[in-house]
């Protein structure tokens, strides 16, 4: 009885070592993290080099990833990074602004507005999808070409160029993620003192000099942040494409990466290749992020 | 050594990020949900009633089965079966079988396969049953074309759910307004002529072009060719492939009679609208869209009509099977042999056959049903249109060309549409032979 009394202290005392605790905090995390994304990520990199059939697995050495040097790879690759580039442009700059605007003391109604922005990003893509596809339907009397009417200009085919599709896949990616971008740079002003703006003010400085002087460089962390989720949620752009075109759209004007990866790996039963293009992804993803976090100097400031 | 560890850290991070979800990106992941759309069962009360699974991405279908389940169960009560029809969405369904397949995991007893779908299964070592022992002695009363399609060395795997029968869908309103008699029209030049007619009377289009194979394979089918020659050796650039895209081409641009079809497809909310206004004359797709017109488009009652093909030149196919389901049973399946026996029961019976016209509107695959009095009862699709169908059928019935089916039709049919279709007949930026011959240059990088 003593001794169980007594190993239970030392089992108890173990667990409750400073060691041991961080590493039973996240155990359930790294448990769940491995048998879902790393088990899965490993034997993605290893599936990319066989051929896998019904009853039939291979190995093929590099012919996979051989046969990658395709135009329709190229074309999705030349997508993304337009559609990337994009909403960069887009989604850096606008809802910075925005949040300056809802933090500022002039604008009313600012929980109304801050909620009008954040609810698209919780509706489904699908459903939004739906909506866009039909505001931008390819007849006349579609809303998006009665409204290019107004200022005289003919119908456009809108899914069938290249130039709108491009532009709709970044129309509904900015209407949807707006507002949670707001809500980062919204986070970020908080941490910007008052008395920097109040200094600032007693210097004779106008609006655009404060945001450009104090606001600008107060977010810069915020905005590395978001600017490194932007580009990887830029590079694994699929719905935004999908809920247009489905998987393959006319002359490819659409195709992303991870919809060639679908198209090809799960339509086409081809996982061995759709494998391939997801560990290219991967390493695309991993390489614009480390350069961009150097170029900002993001690892400065963890080394030091 | 520290940098190195926080540049591996921050790695790692990245890595984190990408794979976790990045921005929260929880939409996409919405339509793969093994989410049942549809659960029907029945015989759960049968005491040692076999359970199997079915499989579907039609909820008609599910019904279908069901009902023939219920026959099945009071005909043989011994070998009493507990059927559980699940509908998915389609391409989900087709995803989820293609895995469980390839996993050996849940793989049900029975399940629908679309035909753009169906060549993925005879990929390597096929997983399906056979189903030889029951279409081999009833060959004779099939349209045997519509068989081939699920068929790989001889063996038969899948259960077909009509026919598929491609015709023209004549607005009789419009031919009478342009004072064209649709019976006198025999070849595709008559038609042509037919057309100007009525663009000339009326200001409609006679007839609209899909950008998708709707508007391109039942034409060479017709003709003998087809993406793939009876080997497997692609041949979707060949001289009559060229040339009927042309004379499609030229339809548009040079006759003026077509227009590309409002939506680039037959099944988009645009060409519906189009459609029941009017917008053409007449349309070329198989018997299974009498559906869409008996549902989407309710202003035309009555006043369509069904015709054959009209021919390039004599000897050519007065129609072509399209499209299409076909029902297999997966060889992992724990009853390959009951199940093997009740899809025979409910799909390729006469009693089947009859049931598929009744119950769900498709002509059926066995002609031997076509003149049953079953089939000239007064349904929806005789009222909508006129009871004539069948003894149109009837008269075409050896003039029926197949298609032939391989691992790459996939291939090919996305590079139909994707470049092929979409640059000559939507563009119109590319001849025929061009985008012919770099479609098949691109899917014969995939045959490698």
């Amino acid at each position: 009885m003593k001794s169980t009394v007594k190993k239970e202290n030392k089992l108890i005392k173990f667990l409750n070592s400073k060691k041991v605790v961080p590493y039973i905090f996240v155990l359930p995390f790294i448990l769940s993290f491995s048998v879902l994304t790393l088990y899965p990520a490993i034997q993605a990199v290893v599936m990319s080099f066989q051929r896998i059939l019904p009853g039939q697995v291979e190995f093929i050495g590099l012919a996979n990833y051989r046969r990658l040097m395709n135009p329709v790879f190229y074309r999705a690759f030349r997508n993304t990074l337009l559609y990337t580039f994009f909403t960069l442009l887009v989604l850096i700059p606008v809802p910075m602004i925005l949040a300056v605007f809802l933090n500022s003391k002039i604008v009313k109604f600012k929980t109304i507005l801050r909620s009008a922005l954040f609810i698209p990003s919780l509706t489904s893509v699908v459903v939004a999808g739906l909506i866009f596809r039909l505001i931008f339907a390819e007849s006349g009397a579609s809303i998006a070409n009665q409204f290019i009417g107004l200022f005289g200009i003919d119908p456009i085919v809108w899914t069938t160029q290249s130039w709108s599709a491009i532009f709709l896949m970044v129309l509904l990616a900015s209407w949807r993620w707006m507002g949670v971008n707001v809500l980062y740079f919204l986070a970020g002003l908080q941490s910007i003192p008052d008395e920097m703006y109040e200094s600032a003010d007693i210097d004779g400085a106008n609006v655009f000099d404060k945001f450009r002087h104090i606001t600008v460089p107060f977010l810069k962390s915020v905005t590395i942040f978001v600017t490194t989720i932007s580009i990887i949620g830029g590079f694994r752009v699929f719905a935004e494409s999908y809920v247009f075109w489905g998987a393959s759209s006319p002359g490819n004007i659409a195709t992303t990466l991870v919809s060639y990866l679908y198209q090809q790996g799960i339509q086409r039963n081809d996982m061995g290749f759709g494998a391939a293009v997801g560990v290219v992804v991967l390493i695309i993803i991993f390489l614009v992020s480390l350069i961009y976090l150097i170029l900002t100097g993001a690892f400065k400031k963890e080394t030091r | 050594m520290k940098k190195y560890l926080s540049l591996f850290g921050i790695g790692i991070a990245v890595t984190l990020m990408t794979a976790c979800g990045g921005n929260g990106d929880d939409g996409s992941s919405e339509e793969f949900e093994a989410d049942v759309d549809e659960e029907v069962t029945t015989g759960e009360d049968i005491e040692g009633a076999t359970p199997l699974d079915f499989w579907t991405f039609a909820g008609t279908h599910a019904d279908f089965f069901v009902d023939a389940a219920e026959r099945w169960n009071e005909e043989f009560p011994d070998r009493a079966i507990q059927l559980n029809a699940q509908t998915y969405p389609f391409d989900q369904m087709h995803n989820n079988l293609l895995l469980a397949i390839q996993s050996g995991q849940g793989v049900p007893d029975i399940a629908d396969i679309e035909i753009a779908k169906f060549s993925n299964f005879l990929q390597g070592e096929v997983q399906l049953e056979p189903l030889n022992e029951f279409i081999e002695p009833e060959l004779d009363n099939f349209i045997e074309e519509r068989l081939d399609i699920y068929a790989k060395d001889g063996n038969y795997y899948g259960a077909p759910t009509h026919l598929g029968a491609t015709v023209v869908y004549y607005n009789m309103d419009i031919m009478n307004e342009a004072g064209v008699d649709i019976d006198s029209i025999e070849t595709w030049d008559d038609y042509v002529e037919a057309g100007k007619q009525v663009v000339e009377a009326t200001g409609v289009p006679m007839t609209v072009v899909p950008v998708n194979w709707y508007g391109f394979w039942p034409f060479i089918v017709q003709r003998g060719s087809d993406f793939f020659d009876d080997n497997g050796e692609l041949i979707i650039d060949n001289e009559t492939n060229v040339d009927t895209l042309e004379f499609i081409q030229d339809m548009i641009y040079e006759h003026e009679i077509a227009e590309v079809s409002p939506g680039g497809d037959y099944h988009s909310e645009e060409f519906y609208g189009f459609m029941n206004d009017a917008g053409a004359a007449s349309m070329v797709a198989p018997l299974f869209y009498m559906k869409d017109f008996t549902e989407y488009m309710p202003d035309l009652e009555g006043k369509m009509a069904i015709r054959p093909m009209p021919v390039f030149e004599e000897g050519d196919a007065r129609s072509v099977p399209m499209g299409g389901t076909g029902t297999v049973v997966p060889s992992q399946s724990e009853n390959p042999e009951l199940a093997k026996e009740f899809l025979n029961y409910a799909k390729l019976t006469e009693q089947a056959n009859i049931n598929l016209w009744t119950q769900l509107g498709f002509d059926p695959p066995r002609w031997d049903v076509w003149d049953s009095p079953e089939l000239e009862e007064d349904n929806l699709y005789f009222q909508y249109f006129d009871d004539t169908i069948f003894d149109t059928l009837l008269e075409i019935r050896d003039d029926i060309e197949g298609i032939n089916i391989t691992e790459y039709t996939p291939d090919a049919l996305e590079e139909l549409e994707t470049n092929i279709m979409h640059n000559v007949i939507r563009e119109n930026n590319q001849t025929p032979e061009e985008a012919l011959s770099q479609g098949a240059e691109t899917i014969r990088s995939y045959m490698e």
